[in-house]
């Protein structure tokens, strides 16, 4: 491409410019604005016509006006060079280095916004994470090639449970090489030291590459910040074949960052000011979560994101529980129990969990067990809110034995130590001494076989049980 | 003449110079040659949407008309594919691209090489005319793939050859006011014109679906329309997946619009393996999908409705009944918005263009029972799924369909959070066609079936009122007469209306099954009240050993189940006896 400088800056309001009198610039193209004291900085074209092209730049447009600034088109749009030994560093929200002054050298160049998937050469995720979590092992299941975000609340503990997960997890009977990319996006400098430390501090930082972009950054920065977190996943899963975590964190600041750019493009707001693609852009990064057949990589998403006022029903949240397999939702009511990690079952969700689980990858009685704990949960917390109405004394005993089962379960299930790994044996262990309280038939969703043969307390009727084939 | 760009925002290109074309043609635009439609003629402007993603495009490259409105090919080798929301086949595109999508791929969606044997069964000398069949192709061993006149063409049947051919080899010649029309198997048709049809009539044929909770209790029809709103995680995926699997209809046609792409590659995964239990064919043969995921062009998710229910009206009228299932229709309504955005026009409501109501009209009116033109009688069945922001049913979209679908099924989102699935509510759903489908149930179940049902119904409402109750005084308050009310609603809620889609036992009960646990549970419910009324305690009646083999009902396969039936009815009958007996002493 030619370097032309175009001097016909016409107009700027927010981070926008837009350019007169130019040649014919490519839709989405990488526009790099100069100014007059030599300071350069990068921007990228929203809109063309053949008469002028709006820019946006990735920074503030301060001091920028038509007699000091230049623009020259590079005919591209946005790349970044990716390579092996970018494993181990710290990068800036925009891909630079942020850890020592040293470039990585590229093995190749890459469009930050990726490809779609061909759904048709996509493979079935089916293997089973152990995150060493009870809750998210016995009750949802993570399996290789998810994308399951972390709903959370101001002040929960999501970032020490993300790094917890990020530590622990791992695919049993194998020794692939995986690596953990993060992503954070309108990070405070509290916690992106937080997880820097907590990486360091697990030995994991080698196997890890981080892109910051801090809560100080420009917030168009963070539009690009998870789109290049996640072309290095995808180098690094499908060109080195790597099984990839990223974590993206927090996704509330970065749709508040498409909410800023669609407001000064002067776009049609949708629901409570978030542009009406919001879908579709929040797909884009979700959906590059996967695995592609024949190819041994895979990119796994955890994605943390934090409720406005706790609304599971708030845009952000809303749609990608849309587009997520599942979400786990950390619950207040169970931090404040000091519960840790607060992770409330109750809506919560694995989409995948059917695929990861069962006989030859964790137990065949899994499924039927989880869907009675999360039944009987459920029918603790009922008659919780019946006792806490007309006292426990008036309860039935049938409801008194719920309560007692929400309580050891919240206990013994859910509780468990910050650097506590349990394995999914225990996990179904301690699942089936909490239903083992349980009368037998109160267990409608275990089939009579698997109670047969892992139900500890009293079998009532035994000849009730069908015959085995 | 080739025209120009002139402005390009996202997938909406301004052209100029193209005068000579229409609304809605095809055009190629730019030098990848990227496919769009013309949507807004403004003086010399042409407005085209583009169906690909538009980066690295440029003002000043050329655009051209097709002059065709956007069609979809149809001939033998549909079926058991994989398309997106163009009728591109997936497979083929892989083959071009690999495994991600790139902008600007030119795959023709049939196999022009691949050879079909064709069957004449028309007459040399007929008269034939638009949907006439000439004969047919065994495309899978489930689907006879029936060739029809293309629209146009009406004459004396000159010719007609039968052997091996491809889709583009002419088989048979037309004689038409004294032109010769060669005839191949491969047709177009247009997708945003409804295909023509003799005579359409009402429903009176139950979709049979496995699915306990919607044969039972909110039935829909073949040729009938069904809209599944739900918040996230509710189950609409699942169950639409499982009516697809074992849905008694010929053909399958599952649009999955703006969704997952691990959901397209679990259907792609599974079905293949799975069987029809219909037929015991895998369910790939009668299966067509089309995949457009959330990451792939929005524009093409607003085609990819059309494709499916002009491909549902094809096979429609080779005598089949289809149904086609469309996840999300949201995600359709929201690329519809996206580009009316970008045209500037005025929106309606929640940002939603005016004509919304009008489009999701345009879309569920396609279905129904049909005489098709070939004289056969066909039926496309519609189902579609809505994704309601924050689970609210009053925005436009999931009121928009309300207003024209016969059955709602509300999944609700308690209820999947206590993992009670299908979530499907049994207080807020509906079905309009319990009564056309009367006739039908008296025929092909017991009698009393439709009589248990609404019983079962009403219990459960009662049931609800009771609960509010029970959450305010507690359930030593209510009679006995009223905990037993309290009991058999359990039962019907985890006995009879939960279902396990994962379970191979469970997860497809036949109608005699569903009939046959119903009336187990409805039995109980009439035995037990009367033993209340002569005084039982009703702690004995929950501790009653029949009731661990009601809640095991489920798992007992159908083929088994007439024997179990008979042994639960039995057991019932003793423990009853013996508890009046009990009472006597």
């Amino acid at each position: 491409m030619i370097d032309i400088e175009y001097k016909t800056v016409q107009s700027v309001y927010g981070p926008l410019v837009v350019v007169d009198k130019i040649g014919n610039a490519a839709y989405n193209e990488i526009v790099k604005v100069k100014l007059s004291n030599g300071e350069q900085r990068l921007g990228q074209v929203l809109e063309t016509s053949t008469k002028f092209a709006i820019v946006q730049l990735f920074g503030t447009t301060s001091n920028i006006n038509a007699s000091n600034t230049s623009v020259s088109f590079t005919g591209e749009t946005f790349q970044i060079g990716v390579s092996e030994d970018m494993l181990g560093r710290i990068f800036d929200g925009q891909g630079r280095p942020r850890d020592i002054n040293a470039q990585v050298i590229a093995e190749e160049k890459r469009d930050i916004n990726g490809e779609p998937m061909n759904p048709a050469a996509r493979a079935l995720p089916n293997d089973f994470i152990e995150t060493g979590i009870s809750t998210i092992d016995g009750l949802m299941t993570l399996v290789r090639g998810q994308k399951l975000p972390i709903f959370s609340g101001s002040g929960l503990p999501h970032n020490e449970l993300a790094a917890q997960i990020a530590m622990q997890s791992a695919v049993r009977n194998t020794n692939d090489s995986f690596a953990v990319v993060f992503a954070g996006i309108g990070l405070t400098n509290y916690d992106a030291s937080f997880f820097m430390n907590y990486f360091r501090r697990k030995g994991a930082m080698r196997r890890s590459v981080a892109f910051i972009n801090l809560a100080e950054d420009p917030s168009v920065e963070r539009i690009l910040t998870p789109r290049i977190a996640l072309t290095t996943a995808e180098y690094l899963a499908y060109e080195k074949h790597m099984h990839v975590l990223v974590i993206m964190s927090d996704m509330t600041n970065y749709a508040e960052a498409m909410r800023e750019m669609s407001s000064a493009r002067e776009e049609v707001p949708g629901r409570r000011g978030y542009p009406g693609y919001m879908y579709t852009d929040l797909a884009s990064l979700y959906e590059r979560a996967g695995i592609v057949s024949n190819n041994k990589g895979s990119i796994t998403q955890l994605d943390i994101l934090t409720m406005p006022g706790d609304d599971v029903t708030h845009p952000i949240p809303d749609l990608t529980g849309y587009i997520t397999e599942g979400q786990i939702n950390l619950g207040r009511a169970l931090y404040n129990k000091h519960i840790y990690p607060p992770i409330n079952p109750i809506g919560s969700l694995s989409r995948l969990r059917s695929l990861g689980i069962g006989k030859g990858k964790t137990r065949e009685d899994h499924g039927n067990l989880a869907d009675q704990l999360y039944g009987a949960y459920a029918k603790a917390l009922e008659a919780s809110s019946l006792s806490s109405i007309v006292g426990k004394e008036a309860l039935s005993d049938t409801d008194r034995m719920y309560l007692k089962f929400g309580e050891d379960f919240e206990g013994r299930f859910i509780s468990q130590g910050r650097d506590e790994r349990r394995d999914i044996e225990k996990t179904l262990e301690i699942g089936w001494d909490l239903v083992s309280a349980l009368p037998e038939r109160e267990l409608s969703r275990i089939k009579p076989e698997y109670i047969e043969k892992y139900y500890k307390g009293n079998k009532q009727d035994k000849h009730m049980v069908p015959e085995k084939e | 003449m080739l025209g120009y760009i002139e402005r390009i925002s996202g997938p909406l290109v301004v052209a100029k110079d193209l005068s000579e074309s229409k609304m809605f043609d095809v055009v190629k635009v730019g030098s990848k040659e990227l496919i769009g439609e013309v949507i807004q003629i403004r003086n010399d402007q042409v407005m085209v949407q583009v169906y690909e993603d538009t980066n690295g495009l440029k003002p000043g490259e050329p655009v051209e008309t097709t002059g065709q409105p956007l069609s979809v090919e149809l001939a033998p080798g549909l079926l058991g594919n994989i398309f997106d929301g163009l009728e591109r086949p997936l497979g083929e595109i892989r083959k071009k691209t690999g495994s991600f999508i790139s902008a600007g791929v030119n795959v023709q969606p049939i196999d022009k090489k691949k050879k079909w044997k064709f069957v004449a069964t028309a007459k040399k000398g007929t008269r034939v005319s638009e949907g006439t069949i000439i004969g047919y192709v065994d495309e899978t061993p489930l689907i006879k793939h029936y060739i029809m006149i293309p629209k146009g063409i009406s004459g004396k049947l000159e010719s007609i050859k039968q052997g091996s051919f491809t889709v583009e080899e002419g088989i048979a010649k037309v004689m038409q006011n004294g032109k010769l029309h060669e005839i191949c198997m491969l047709q177009r048709r247009p997708v945003r014109v409804a295909g023509g049809y003799e005579k359409r009539f009402g429903a009176d044929e139950l979709l049979i679906t496995g699915v306990r909770s919607i044969d039972s209790f909110f039935p829909i029809a073949k040729g009938g329309s069904s809209g599944i709103p739900g918040p996230f995680g509710s189950g609409k995926t699942v169950t639409l997946h499982s009516i697809a699997k074992y849905a008694n209809s010929n053909v399958v046609i599952y649009v999955g619009c703006g969704e997952r792409g691990n959901e397209m590659s679990e259907v792609l995964d599974e079905f293949p393996h799975l069987e029809d239990p219909n037929s015991g064919r895998p369910l790939m043969e009668r299966t067509v999908l089309i995949a457009n995921t959330s990451n792939m062009p929005v524009a093409a998710r607003e085609a990819s409705i059309y494709t499916g229910i002009t491909l549902a009206e094809y096979f429609r009228d080779m005598g089949y009944s289809v149904a086609v299932m469309a996840d999300s229709t949201s995600r359709w309504a929201e690329a519809m918005r996206e580009m009316s955005a970008r045209l500037e026009e005025m929106p309606g409501e929640e940002g939603y263009p005016a004509y919304l109501q009008k489009r999701l009209a345009d879309f569920y009116e396609r279905n129904g029972r049909f005489i098709a033109l070939s004289g056969k009688e066909g039926s496309i069945t519609t189902i579609g799924a809505v994704s309601p922001p924050g689970g609210d049913i009053s925005e436009p979209v999931s009121q928009g369909t309300l207003r024209i679908v016969k059955v709602y099924w509300a999944l609700d989102a308690a209820l999947a959070s206590s993992r009670h699935f299908p979530s499907i509510n049994w207080l807020n759903s509906y079905s309009l066609y319990k009564d056309a489908l009367a006739p039908w149930y008296a025929k092909n179940t017991d009698s009393g079936f439709q009589t248990r049902v609404e019983e079962a119904l009403k219990l459960l409402q009662r049931e609800a009122e009771l609960k509010d109750i029970v959450q305010l005084v507690g359930p030593d308050a209510l009679p006995d007469s009223e905990r037993v009310i309290l009991e058999v609603g359990k039962m019907l809620r985890e006995d009879f209306l939960m279902q396990n889609a994962y379970d191979p036992a469970d997860a497809y009960s036949t109608l005699k099954k569903q009939a046959m646990m119903l009336s187990i549970i409805m039995r109980y419910s009439s035995m037990a009240q009367d033993a209340i009324a002569r005084g039982a305690d009703i702690e004995k009646l929950k501790s009653m050993q029949v009731r661990t083999g009601i809640s095991r009902m489920r798992y007992v396969p159908n083929e088994k189940f007439e024997e179990e039936n008979s042994r639960i009815m039995k057991m019932l009958e003793k423990e009853f006896s013996e508890l009046a007996a009990n009472e006597e002493e």
